[in-house]
């Protein structure tokens, strides 16, 4: 039988990576990250693969995207002001279709904020950090064992999707130690790149064949010789200022991620058989919340925990098939009311939406979610 | 022959380029051009076309990679280096070529030149400085001289330059030189030594900017800017057999910085295998 080992979530999140094929990581300290950047430091050379300091979050993004486009799988790690800095080569990313994975694990914010503080502040940020319309995939684990698996299955939608993929942790997660039992590394799914579509009759390295929905160059130095821009481009890879272009362009890239929803969306869902009443939150929160769970149930209330493990795409048509058993939703967030945005905008008043949220960097407890659960019941 | 290499390393569908009438940076593709047909063709060396990557950033200079047929990556401004850095650390036997400008790499990309030179990263950097913003429309760089005049400096640029090939050098690049439009053939050379050196290479290239630079400040035609090149930037042999009087004024054309330091990927390269042998030649997944 597989030992357990005692691990944090930054360090899981590492091994998950790793696991998945992840060979090079540039990156930058921050906390609450930095253990992620120091665990890559001794464990990628021992794989054949390459960390770098960088000197920024900005080159640090830059920099995973340029090893991508040399065939590598990459990641980088930040936490909220380095995520910030990241943006802007994050939606280059998302437009030059370079698959990576960005972890952010969130502390409490704005500005400098309370660097060693948990928070969920980043959520927003996390869909639209980045300017103009795009597609994005995030995930948010709520466990040491879950930020191995679901790092994996990050790198793995980034190579199918062509895109990059951020990893929104929470200090929460990223610094709680648990025993895990880490899965048999031959049983993982692996997507490896896609690199073959081409039948090398024309140069069109962002041309998308029929049934596909992503392009599929080679990496650099492998005999294509192609261009990768920023700028609104057309199949051959060369900007074109064509507004029919930029909108076949820009909605492929929105549908590659909308067309594909039931694909990325996965959720859990505690104790919901029978319950009338649903705690929707993600990350960390959730370990408070099925505390509550536990407690409201044994004083006989109906508490369920809806919990998006994917966070962008948001899990709107699951949260919308549990709607008919529900009298009410407690949104429970490490923020000022983020998701609650988006599960109100899913809801569309067909059930009351309560709110439950922290900013001043402390972690919402068990027995406050309860409170809040008991003092709607009363009424 | 122009032609023959215009139809062997230029990607034809793309041309004619976008740069104003008289500008100099033709030149400097040309140049780059010339220097890696050079190194294809020497028997002495073994490269692969497909080992050379151009990297851009934003700017006129930056649009010189979707010209150049070889694998190009257009990226964002200021981050072209970071780019690079991730192109060569992965792969590094690509041979990673930078086009940049004055602004894409000393002011917002400012901190990556210098990192980069610290770090001694196979890269080689070429910045085409026409000393102004140019695609913008003429607003003043960290290289338009003190004094002169830009969209956003219309009574005169108060801030001192920066001479980008000493910065480089402060910041410790192995390999540091200067050279311009005028001198094509000495700066195609450098060129191509700075592709040959192992190590970070930085070639400042003094391009014309008639129009953006050149009008604001009364320089004349792309004729009579070349001619001011001609006369004040020196080649190095010329320029040290010169005296200290008769060099006022005058910039050195040549190789500045020339220094045998360890090479970033080739170090890692001991790291890994330091490691490998750690573990007992194979780390766990």
């Amino acid at each position: 039988m597989a030992k357990a080992v005692l691990m944090q979530g930054n360090e899981a999140a590492v091994e998950g990576a790793l696991a998945a094929g992840m060979r090079f990581f540039a990156g930058y300290p921050i906390t609450p990250s930095t253990e992620i950047a120091e665990k890559c430091a001794l464990r990628l050379p021992q794989v054949g693969g390459k960390f770098i300091q960088m000197e920024d979050e900005l080159s640090s993004m830059a920099a995973i995207l340029g090893a991508s486009a040399a065939g590598y799988k990459t990641m980088t790690a930040t936490s909220g002001p380095g995520f910030s800095l990241m943006q802007e080569n994050l939606g280059y990313g998302m437009m030059a279709e370079i698959p990576c994975v960005i972890v952010n694990v969130q502390r409490a914010g704005p500005s400098t904020g309370l660097p060693t503080s948990p928070s969920q502040g980043d959520y927003m940020q996390a869909r639209w950090g980045t300017h103009g319309d795009h597609p994005v995939i995030a995930f948010s684990p709520s466990s040491v064992l879950e930020t191995y698996t679901l790092i994996i299955r990050a790198f793995n939608l980034s190579e199918k999707y062509r895109t990059p993929v951020i990893f929104l942790m929470d200090e929460i997660v990223g610094h709680m130690r648990e025993g895990v039992v880490l899965p048999d590394p031959n049983k993982l799914k692996i997507n490896p790149r896609k690199t073959s579509f081409h039948d090398g009759a024309h140069k069109k390295c962002y041309y998308v064949p029929e049934g596909a929905f992503v392009p599929s160059m080679k990496p650099f130095g492998q005999g294509e010789r192609y261009n990768v821009t920023g700028l609104v481009h057309d199949e051959s890879g060369f900007p074109v200022n064509n507004s029919a272009i930029a909108d076949k362009l820009i909605s492929r890239l929105l549908s590659k991620i909308d067309d594909h929803v039931d694909d990325i969306v996965r959720v859990e869902e505690y104790q919901m058989e029978d319950a009338d009443t649903a705690i929707v939150c993600f990350g960390g929160t959730a370990r408070a919340a099925m505390d509550a769970i536990e407690a409201a149930r044994a004083q006989g209330m109906r508490v369920g925990m809806f919990r998006p493990i994917t966070v962008w795409p948001f899990p709107e048509k699951p949260l919308k098939a549990r709607l008919p058993q529900l009298k009410r939703i407690l949104m429970v967030e490490h923020n000022h009311g983020q998701m609650l945005l988006e599960v109100r905008r899913a809801v569309s008043g067909a059930v009351p939406v309560d709110f439950l949220g922290r900013i001043d960097g402390t972690v919402i407890s068990p027995a406050e979610i309860l409170a809040n659960l008991n003092e709607k019941e009363a009424n | 022959m122009p032609s023959d290499l215009i139809h062997e390393y230029m990607r034809i569908d793309h041309l004619p380029q976008i740069w104003c009438a008289g500008c100099g940076n033709g030149v400097i593709m040309r140049d780059v051009a010339v220097a890696i047909d050079q190194l294809l063709k020497d028997e002495e060396y073994d490269f692969d076309r497909d080992d050379f990557v151009i990297v851009s950033g934003i700017g006129c200079s930056s649009r010189a990679a979707g010209y150049l047929d070889f694998n190009s990556i257009h990226t964002t401004h200021g981050r072209a280096i970071a780019f690079a850095t991730g192109i060569k650390f992965a792969n590094p036997k690509l041979k990673v070529i930078v086009l940049t400008g004055d602004g894409d790499c000393s002011a917002i990309g400012g901190n990556h030149l210098i990192h980069a030179a610290r770090r001694n990263l196979g890269l080689t950097v070429i910045c085409f400085n026409n000393h102004i913003y140019g695609m913008t429309g003429g607003q003043y760089s960290p290289t338009t001289p003190n004094g002169d005049v830009a969209a956003t400096a219309p009574y005169g640029n108060v801030d001192r330059p920066f001479d980008i090939a000493l910065l480089a050098t402060g910041a410790g690049a192995s390999f540091s030189a200067r050279g311009d439009v005028f001198h094509a053939r000495e700066t195609t050379e450098i060129i191509r030594k700075a592709i040959l050196h192992d190590g970070f290479s930085l070639v400042d290239v003094y391009s014309i900017c008639p129009t953006s630079y050149g009008r604001q400040n009364h320089k004349g035609s792309a004729v009579d800017m070349l001619q001011w090149q001609k006369e004040n930037l020196i080649p190095t042999a010329q320029f040290h057999a010169m005296s200290e009087q008769a060099r006022a004024g005058k910039k050195e054309i040549g190789i500045l910085a020339f220094n045998d330091y360890p090479e970033y990927t080739d170090e890692y390269a001991k790291v890994i295998e330091a490691c490998r042998k750690q573990t007992g030649g194979k780390g766990r997944n």
